[in-house]
């Protein structure tokens, strides 16, 4: 159990005046270049990520480099403002690999040592070099897979489906699941990895492999990108299959790659509760717009107790979520055990509330709410998968059992 | 707050003198307290001369601490917790001097027990529709009505008190404050036995009670206003505690799941989980809440975190009872108590679980808290009203 102090802990739960001053320009560019009629018809583009916009934020802005280090190319802020970054980008859906490059890549990288690792760092900070680690959008930071075939592959040398796997695409029912998909051959990748977000923007993957972790160059030969028609176009998955691709090692340590990884994924997981913040948010303060505008039996519909209830209760439910999304990402902050405790309880809470914020604006939309035209279906789609990404609630519930100890019941 | 007022370090420098000048080893308890209260470290916020030294209300904790280094004893503030969080700050903000003088000290250091005549029967989420009638009759007012859900009236020496004085006006504008002496031969106070078996609240019965004119707290009809501060003030008062992790009604189910290896089954696993996270984030929001009170920022979160504890703790209790299987079947006492304040942690589970209940009506019933939180945080419109311009008598009832 933890000590006595430690129960007490939570952290500045506050914004100081430096986050909101950062929020205030962000949101200011994402209305000038971001809006939802925008969002809307780039799902519906063949390059779905907003690249104008990427560019804006990060050389613009230098928002990429923000957990990196000044010394390291960056802009040596914390999980604290990327957190901030993440409520505005929330808040309009936005189509760029911000979670994905600036936080999952970025903090896996970090955990990294070597040079390799050091350049890529600078790049992605620069926001010129798109980085993302190649496991699907679903993994969890406890399941990361980085072990397990290297495993699986002393007990059966030279399994006949990774023989077609190097020539033939890999549906993802030919891998184990929770397996890890990618063999390391003489210093080239072999294997198909499915569900992995912003695959497509993606100028290198960071690839885990045998026990190892390595950095794979987008474009060359050996990689192929194959898109997902995705539930959620603002953050569209990709299929990546490696045939003999071209690999520099960043961590070949089974244990280091492994701790990089579930390094990444947990900052992934903890600071993806400030987007179900924001995203939450849109949808509670453009409901409540909508629901006073618009008048049916001569009142607005706003003023029916029925729909204020829910609108209060989902308004509080957002209000927990933030002190939840602001705790996860001062614990990811100041390091220590906390940020694996901190991120869980975020995601065991975060996720449901974002859906039901979305599926309570488009209900209390009524009609104009089931239509394409309007922005609501961005919002659930979004909300939707982010309950499932990095893991969903009822996976991060079953982390915190251990981290909390209040253990499942044994089988008798 | 003055211009002279005093900071931490100077308050800590009076308090250490203070406890030189009176060792809690060799003070009586109420010399301790009068002197306490004197000497204006009673509550720092308040006036000098009438417990305080106009010093910052988030600088009560310097003063607390060093007393409570130091063993002093205390004013038992859950025993006269309506006096200090509702009758204090009213009388404070709309009291003459006389009455600032008379009521704050007794109050404070617990010689007088205050309770709170606002519900009737007839009166509950509509307190404004009260109809306990206060008439002048020369230099005061004769009182004649019903109330209820009054704790402490049996112990009590004052009330403040909400009545009728004009049936002619509209609801909220016909209604005036006062100061009820609880002693008055036309006071009857009867235990309301509650569903736990204890009665920890009263029915008080007005009858032909006196009331001087110099105990009105206000104006004549501005009673509602008044009220306004008395209710604002329950709110903050619930406010301000900072608990650890599992420092709410989770701790003992918590504690029995891990003792109890034999109770668990799947599903109360997954229930447990899910409602310990849900008791840890809203921790964490009344942490944020302290801190945002702390620097100054006060937002509009606090009125929604009673409706987040009472939700809890009732589905929290519940879930205890049914974790301990066949012990929940049993429980402590049925015995008619009457407990000075509320205790969850003494008792067992199906106390906590029955207990709880009322915590989603007492203070503002959680269907009236949603609608002040849409109509007052998300700006909703409000619904229709019947009555806001109808004098009270021609109101139906």
């Amino acid at each position: 159990m933890n000590a006595p102090s430690d129960l007490l802990y939570t952290g500045d739960l506050l914004y100081t005046e430096d986050e909101e001053a950062l929020r205030a320009a962000v949101r200011g560019l994402l209305a000038d270049r971001c809006d939802a009629a925008a969002v809307l018809a780039r799902t519906e583009s063949p390059q779905p990520h907003d690249r104008e916009l990427w560019k804006a934020l990060t050389e613009g802005m230098g928002l990429a480099g923000l957990l990196v280090p000044e010394g390291r190319g960056g802009q040596g802020a914390t999980h604290r403002e990327a957190a901030v970054i993440l409520e505005e980008l929330g808040r309009a859906v936005a189509p760029v690999p911000y979670v994905t490059s600036a936080v999952v890549a970025t903090e896996t990288l970090l955990a990294c040592a070597g040079d390799t690792a050091a350049e890529l760092l600078a790049a992605l900070a620069s926001g010129r070099t798109i980085g993302v680690l190649a496991v699907g959008l679903a993994t969890a930071p406890d399941a990361a897979p980085v072990h397990r075939r290297a495993e699986a592959a002393h007990d059966v040398p030279a399994c006949p489906r990774d023989e077609a796997a190097r020539d033939a695409p890999v549906s993802p029912r030919d891998e184990a699941p929770h397996g890890n998909p990618v063999r390391h051959e003489g210093g080239a990748l072999h294997g198909t990895v499915t569900g992995v977000a912003d695959a497509e923007a993606a100028d290198v993957l960071l690839v885990p492999a045998d026990g190892g972790l390595y950095a794979v160059e987008a474009a060359q030969d050996g990689v192929t990108v194959t898109p997902q028609t995705s539930l959620d176009r603002t953050r569209p998955l990709a299929a990546v299959t490696l045939r003999g691709a071209v690999a520099r090692p960043l961590a070949e340590d089974a244990g280091a790659a492994a701790a990089a990884v579930r390094s990444g994924l947990r900052s992934g997981a903890g600071l993806l509760t400030s987007e179900q913040l924001g995203l939450a948010e849109w949808c509670l303060a453009e409901t409540v717009r909508y629901t006073t505008e618009r008048h049916q039996f001569n009142r607005p519909v706003g003023s029916f107790q029925a729909l204020k209830h829910r609108l209060a209760r989902l308004w509080l439910d957002v209000v927990h979520t933030r002190a939840a999304a602001r705790h996860a990402a001062a614990a990811l902050a100041a390091g220590g055990d906390e940020p694996d405790l901190a991120a869980a309880l975020a995601q065991a809470y975060a996720g449901p509330v974002a859906v039901r914020a979305a599926e309570e604006a488009l209900q209390l939309h009524g009609g104009i709410g089931m239509t394409w035209e309007h922005p609501v279906h961005l919002y659930l789609k979004r909300a939707k998968a982010d309950a499932i990404a990095f893991g969903t609630a009822g996976r991060h519930r079953e982390a915190l059992a251990a981290f909390v100890d209040l253990p499942a019941p044994v089988a008798p | 707050m003055t211009p002279t007022a005093p900071d931490a370090a100077e308050l800590r420098r009076r308090t250490q003198e203070f406890l030189a000048a009176h060792p809690p080893a060799t003070t009586g308890r109420a010399d301790f307290l009068g002197a306490r209260f004197d000497a204006g470290l009673a509550w720092v916020h308040y006036p000098e001369g009438l417990g305080g030294l106009g010093a910052p209300r988030s600088l009560q904790a310097v003063v607390d601490d060093e007393l409570q280094a130091a063993g002093a004893p205390d004013n038992d503030p859950r025993r006269i917790g309506i006096g200090l969080g509702m009758a204090a700050p009213t009388i404070l903000q709309f009291g003459t001097d006389e009455q600032k003088r008379r009521f704050l000290k007794p109050l404070w250091v617990g010689e007088e027990v205050w309770c709170q005549l606002f519900s009737e029967p007839g009166a509950g989420s509509d307190l404004a529709a009260l109809g306990t009638r206060a008439v002048r009759d020369g230099d005061g007012w004769v009182v004649n009505g019903q109330k209820v859900w009054t704790s402490s009236a049996h112990l009590a020496r004052w009330a403040i008190l909400i009545a009728r004085t004009d049936p002619d006006l509209p609801k909220h504008r016909g209604i005036t404050y006062f100061v009820c002496d609880m002693t008055d031969p036309g006071v009857e106070v009867r235990p309301l036995r509650q569903i736990t078996g204890e009665a920890e609240f009263n029915e008080v019965f007005l009858t032909d009670v006196r009331v001087p004119d110099a105990h009105r707290l206000g104006e004549v009809g501005d009673g509602w206003r008044v009220a306004q501060t008395t209710l604002m003030n329950e709110r903050v008062a619930i406010g301000g505690l900072r608990l650890p992790r599992e420092g709410g009604m989770i701790e003992p189910v918590a504690r029995a799941w891990r003792e109890r290896p034999e109770l668990r089954t799947h599903d109360l696993h997954q229930r447990l989980l899910t409602l310990w996270v849900e008791a840890e984030v809203a921790r964490l929001t009344g942490e944020r809440l302290r801190q945002q009170l702390v620097a100054g920022q006060p937002g509009p979160e606090g009125s929604g975190m009673k409706l987040t504890f009472a939700r809890l703790n009732q589905e929290i209790s519940g879930l205890e009872v049914e974790l301990l299987g066949e012990e929940g079947l049993l429980y402590d006492d049925w015995t008619l108590r009457r407990p000075e304040h509320v205790d969850f942690t003494g008792r067992e589970a199906g106390y906590r679980y029955l207990r709880a209940k009322g915590n989603s009506i007492e203070g503002g019933t959680s269907e009236v808290l949603l609608n002040i939180v849409a109509e007052r945080v998300l700006g909703l419109p409000p619904e229709p009203r019947t009555d806001k311009d109808v004098a009270w008598k021609d109101l139906s009832r």
